[in-house]
């Protein structure tokens, strides 16, 4: 069957509960993938072979002793850095958590386990999920398998550059205003940012709570059903997870059809400020949905300019309240602590030590937002807008089944470009952050290569809280009527590394 | 809305408990003066009679019945810390002498 890691995950699930290949073999030839290319991609932080090799190999026993298994089972996956895993370190790409290894597994990572998927290790990300571009990461960048000079997207990097480069085909990101979307749109790979609440955060390190969600990423819209189907569900240890039976997304994955559906263009996320090739592919798309049989309108939303702003007061407000929990006392770094000193001083110095430049921004925005006397006219304007943006959403989902959007405006840009420009950073989830605002669901899927750069561009569905199947339905057929015409997938035209 | 100087940044560092250099008082009290002069405009469109919104979900008071599970043992819960003694985290001193 050809180089096992450049099979999706679905076929070689498919090759090892048919013994065709061992669950052994698939993961030796991932963790040897990883060590011949990670040294120019840096997509994880941790590999632990020995860990990911034994749960393989009790996946063969399982085959042999003839036990039913999971739809995914012994396929290698990579976990942003975000999830706690008991005994393996979990850092959130920041200095002040190094070292540390948690004693207990994110529910994320027990759902991981008992579908018998196997983990390979921890992928890289901007510390504690803060930026698009994965630069913000403590332990350094990661570099995009198109093009090595150019950002994976952020803040799950490294798990959209381990499925572009081939090192595993499945991963696992976290979205807070883009996180899983931009970073698949950039690197020609799919990711799902499922509705609030549809997967639980137990075991997440936190950035704003009421924003946060795991999803799945892969490489093909079936993958990413597969390990979204794997890891959503009820959970009581997430007190805002959602108590109600998980949408078929595997079904609607493999229905793939848009006959009938009424697709919404949203007028405001697209246009000026997006680059050419972005907007010539997303057309590109929008006629293809069209000749498939949906129907294809323009509505407005008229609140989402209004997106950025809210959101960039709503994340840091909410981000200096969790991240006050690193003060050095119970775990992770302590900076300062001669005797002399006090909690009070310790703590500063630790977090000061401990803490990354764009993790001081935030926390420093945050704490002004909050402060007596600008709450109102920062915070609470803040979530006001939040209610108008969910009432565009809410206005749009009475016309249409699902809206559409390019994923973010740029393909790539180059590393280094924007790093001390938060302004032009944040500006890359303009068109991914009104979903996290409103708490629906969302996927990015690859559309094809800008002319002008010949890097990925990335298509955006939104569908409403709970309707996660909608996303399926309709990227399940363009990503079918894309491969179609191109004759593979996107990601096959990813450079050799 | 009103912009933020240097001396605001360094309450803000200490109320955020970050020992900030002098020259990260001047990076920061440029930046985040940028960043909230372009975040100003969501006070144009919000009106007095939107309400807020905090949460996507309304959901309120998730109890669960109070029953005794397993936890940590105390092993596992010092093991991360940076400092114990006595089986409990041992911390700097609390109060300033005096």
């Amino acid at each position: 069957m050809g180089d096992l890691f450049r099979q999706n995950a679905s076929v070689l699930a498919n090759a090892i509960a048919t013994k065709e290949v061992s669950a052994v073999e698939v993961t030796q030839a991932h963790l040897d993938r990883i060590s011949a290319v990670d040294g120019k991609v840096h997509a994880f932080l941790h590999v632990n072979a020995q860990a990911a090799l034994e749960q393989a190999k009790a996946v063969d026993a399982k085959v042999a002793a003839g036990t039913t298994l999971g739809p995914l089972a012994g396929v290698p996956l990579g976990l942003k850095d975000v999830l706690a895993m008991k005994g393996e370190p979990t850092t959130a790409g920041s200095k002040i958590l190094e070292g540390w290894r948690p004693p207990y597994d994110s529910t994320v990572v027990q759902r991981l386990r008992a579908a018998d998927i196997v983990i390979l290790g921890k992928t890289n990300m901007d510390e504690f999920a803060m930026g698009s571009s994965t630069e913000h990461s403590a332990y350094g960048a990661t570099h995009n398998p198109w093009d090595l000079d150019r950002i994976p997207g952020g803040s799950g990097g490294g798990s959209a550059a381990a499925l572009a480069a081939f090192e595993a085909p499945l991963a696992i990101g976290t979205d807070t205003g883009g996180s899983i979307r931009q970073p698949a749109s950039v690197t020609g790979t799919v990711g799902v940012k499922p509705t609030y609440g549809g997967v639980s955060r137990y075991g997440q390190i936190a950035l704003a709570s009421s924003l946060d969600q795991p999803g799945p990423c892969a490489r093909t819209v079936l993958d990413t059903a597969l390990l979204h189907a794997a890891i959503a569900g009820h959970d009581p240890m997430d007190s805002t997870s959602i108590n109600a039976p998980v949408p078929d997304v595997v079904a609607a994955a493999k229905r793939a059809d848009v006959r009938g559906m009424k697709i919404g263009v949203v007028k405001e996320l697209g246009g000026e400020g997006y680059q050419a090739g972005v907007s010539q592919r997303y057309a590109e798309a929008l006629e293809i949905l069209q000749s498939l049989g949906a129907e294809v309108i323009e509505v407005s939303c008229p609140s989402f300019e209004y997106a950025l702003g809210a959101y960039y007061l709503i994340l840091p407000s909410e981000a200096s309240s969790n991240l006050a929990r690193f003060d050095g006392m119970r775990y992770g770094l302590r900076v300062g602590d001669d005797g002399n000193n006090g909690v009070e001083q310790v703590m500063s110095m630790t977090r000061e030590a401990g803490f990354g430049p764009e993790v001081k921004r935030r926390i420093m925005l945050g704490t002004y937002a909050l402060s007596s006397g600008y709450y109102d006219a920062y915070y609470g304007q803040a979530q006001k807008v939040r209610t108008l943006i969910t009432r565009d959403f809410n206005a749009a989902f009475e016309q249409v089944d699902v809206l559409v959007s390019p994923t973010a405006p740029t393909t790539a840009f180059k590393l280094g470009e924007k790093l001390d420009d938060p302004i032009a950073m944040y500006l890359n989830d303009v068109a991914t952050i009104p979903v996290n605002l409103a708490g629906i669901g969302a996927m990015s899927l690859p559309i094809g290569l800008a002319p002008e750069d010949g890097l990925p561009v990335g298509f955006q569905i939104m569908a409403p809280a709970m309707a996660d199947d909608r996303l399926y339905l309709a990227g399940g057929a363009l990503e079918a009527a894309l491969t179609d015409r191109w004759g593979h997938l996107l990601i096959e035209e990813a450079p050799e590394l | 809305m009103t912009s933020i100087s240097r001396a605001d940044v360094a309450h803000l560092g200490r109320l955020a408990r970050l020992e900030l250099t002098e020259s990260e008082l001047d990076h920061y009290s440029e930046q985040l003066d940028v960043i909230l002069q372009s975040v100003a405009r969501i006070s144009e469109v919000a009106a007095d009679d939107i309400p807020p919104m905090s949460h996507p979900i309304p959901m309120v008071n998730v109890f669960r019945d109070d029953v005794v599970k397993p936890s940590l043992t105390r092993q596992e819960a010092l093991a991360a810390a940076p400092a114990t003694e006595d089986d409990r985290f041992r911390v700097p001193r609390i109060l300033d002498e005096e």
